[in-house]
């Protein structure tokens, strides 16, 4: 068997899955003379002007700061305390420990998209709307089960041995975590905040309906809002798009590996 | 448990006062432990630790799903939402929904929709995957790259794209479509109907949600020993046998859980639509998650809409039910 068809098939999909990213990248360097074309042009001298469109709009610095902030803060939020609950998960027994457990695994794939509605109203009754705070809230929760549930992983992959030894070396059992742990736990922390990063950062269904007023806007929605707004300006639109993408597409280059290992780790496994 | 030395740190001495709850926001001054370690763990201590994670769950997830059924058994409409009157009504809204048939139209078109789309990833995801298995480094480092990309396009950005796309005058797909010489495609609108608009939306989802199948059974395969395959090479196994026979048994646990992941994320689908098209023209290409928004937001028909969600949490549930049922089984296999 050739290697020939395999390499050959996968040079043709090469250019199917790059294809969408490339044209996003393409339109936004390319003067608007050349976009609006009915035959594509594919050679072009790049411009800056639609990167200048973009963020010249009204405000947009504070999507970015409202953006940074929901996504930060929840991220955070879910560490701190997602930290304390997966170690009691891991290291102790307790009454309700597996229900718990069960609970976190289902709230992972919680309905958040269909539950919009309800969560409007509640946020309406507890005057929330437009709140970048409660939305940042929403945003921690929305993140928490799976930041619990990657993290049980990563501190029970830290031998009980090392923190007892601490223990015996006359640590307090806070030193210990402190101390011997968390270190430990440092790569396992990286990527789990970097999934919550990704699922924060591009969360769209719950600021469209709770965010309306646009000093609450949050990058994705001005996205969406920028492409009403500016209709026909592609470059311009393409040039936002490729703002609000490239962070995502760094993380998941970055976490490429972890990523796709994570998962054969715990499902393929049979 | 481990109760060995203690109190031979003088930094222990200095402990806070009992109760404090949440050792992760400690920092390094430590000491908190003292207390704990004297009694193995206290009893509480658990508990204080689960604390912040099990009352933010019951407040922004618990509550809600509390809140959607309540609301699912009301009357709220607008004049409901301007007098702030509570109306019950019963089981009203459902009966009113289940008889109507738009609503069973967008329950088909929701099935049908994630059938398409779940099956086209597990088929296209597949393939891909083993193709993977079967390039050489170079290759394979530019395949998985460029199904990175794929995969991390943020949902709304990868909509603007298809947008200009498909776009009816300047898009690339009807300049595509004229020059591999079809007719009817001078600025031909590819969301003119919610068939069209959904077909545009599975292409989108199947572009993004393909590289996750094929990347892990990728990933899955280098696990399978290559002597399995050798074997079965030398029995005379041809690449479909060697297919069904190897990797189909040794992957099941891989295709049974990402079939049922990718069944409730399709299931669940909103950004897509709502970004790409907001479920139109004419509401035409609304799913349920879609249509209980339209319903509540645009309609202001609240408690509609929450019955409706009340429905696809309910089919989400039994999809889900099956999936955890699948990992437990895994977990204590392990």
């Amino acid at each position: 068997m050739g290697k020939v068809w395999p390499n050959a098939v996968a040079l043709a999909l090469v250019p199917v899955f790059l294809f969408p990213v490339y044209w996003m990248f393409s339109t936004s360097f390319k003067p608007s003379s050349e976009i609006l074309t009915e035959t594509p042009t594919f050679v072009f001298t790049p411009t800056f002007e639609h990167y200048g469109t973009a963020t010249g709009v009204d405000m947009f610095w504070t999507y970015v700061q409202n953006s940074l902030t929901v996504t930060i803060g929840a991220v955070l939020l879910a560490l701190f305390v997602a930290l304390a609950a997966s170690f009691a998960i891991v290291r102790m027994r307790f009454r309700g420990r597996k229900g718990l457990v069960l609970a976190v695994m289902m709230a992972q794939m919680a309905p958040w998209e269909v539950m919009v509605i309800v969560m409007y109203l509640i946020a309406r009754d507890a005057e929330m709307l437009n709140n970048i705070g409660f939305l940042t809230l929403i945003y921690f929760v929305m993140v928490l089960p799976f930041t619990i549930w990657t993290l049980r992983g990563f501190i029970a992959a830290v031998p009980k041995e090392l923190e007892e030894a601490a223990l015996i070396d006359g640590c307090s059992r806070t030193q210990a975590f402190f101390r011997v742990i968390f270190p430990l736990l440092a790569p396992g922390l990286m990527s789990t905040s970097l999934f919550g990063f990704i699922t924060a950062w591009n969360e769209f269904a719950m600021v469209l309906v709770l965010n309306k007023e646009s000093e609450a806007y949050t990058l994705p929605l001005w996205l969406t809002q920028f492409q009403s707004a500016f209709g026909n300006d592609w470059g311009a639109t393409m040039a936002a798009s490729s703002l609000f993408a490239v962070p995502v597409l760094l993380l998941f280059l970055f976490l490429q590996r972890r990523a796709v290992g994570g998962l054969s780790a715990g499902a393929v496994k049979g | 448990m481990t109760v060995h030395t203690q109190g031979a740190t003088p930094v222990a001495e200095e402990s806070p006062p009992p109760g404090t709850k949440e050792p992760a926001g400690g920092g390094r001054s430590g000491g908190k432990g003292a207390r704990g370690r004297r009694t193995g763990n206290a009893a509480w201590l658990p508990y204080a630790l689960i604390a912040p994670a099990v009352v933010s769950l019951l407040a922004f997830l618990g509550y809600p799903l509390v809140r959607n059924i309540l609301l699912s058994t009301q009357q709220l409409g607008r004049t409901e939402m301007i007098s702030r009157k509570t109306v019950w009504t019963g089981l009203s809204n459902y009966t009113d929904l289940l008889t109507n048939d738009a609503f069973w139209t967008v329950v088909v078109r929701t099935f049908l929709f994630m059938a398409v789309n779940v099956v086209l990833i597990m088929v296209f995801g597949t393939l891909i995957g083993v193709l993977l298995g079967r390039l050489g480094k170079k290759m394979r480092l530019l395949l998985s790259l460029s199904l990175v990309m794929a995969w991390a396009m943020p949902i709304v950005a990868s909509a603007t794209v298809f947008r200009w796309l498909f776009d009816t005058q300047f898009g690339v797909m009807n300049w595509v479509m004229r020059s591999l010489g079809f007719e009817g495609y001078e600025q031909h609108n590819w969301f003119e109907s919610g068939f069209s608009t959904l077909t545009i939306v599975t292409v989108m989802i199947v572009w993004a949600s393909v590289p996750f199948v094929a990347l892990n059974l990728y990933a899955g395969l280098t696990t399978i020993s290559g002597e399995l395959y050798e074997a079965a090479r030398v029995d005379g196994a041809s690449n479909w046998r060697l297919f069904r026979s190897v990797v189909l048994p040794m992957m099941k646990p891989f295709f049974l859980i990402t079939t049922f992941l990718e069944i409730i994320w399709v299931f669940k689908a909103f950004a897509q639509i709502v970004a790409l098209n907001g479920g139109g023209p004419d509401r035409a290409s609304e799913t349920l998650p879609v249509f209980a928004y339209v319903e509540g937001m645009a309609q202001m028909n609240f408690g509609t809409a929450a019955a409706a969600s009340v429905l696809t949490i309910l089919v989400l549930l039994i999809a889900m039910s099956f999936y955890f049922r699948l990992i437990l089984k895994q977990e204590e296999e392990q």
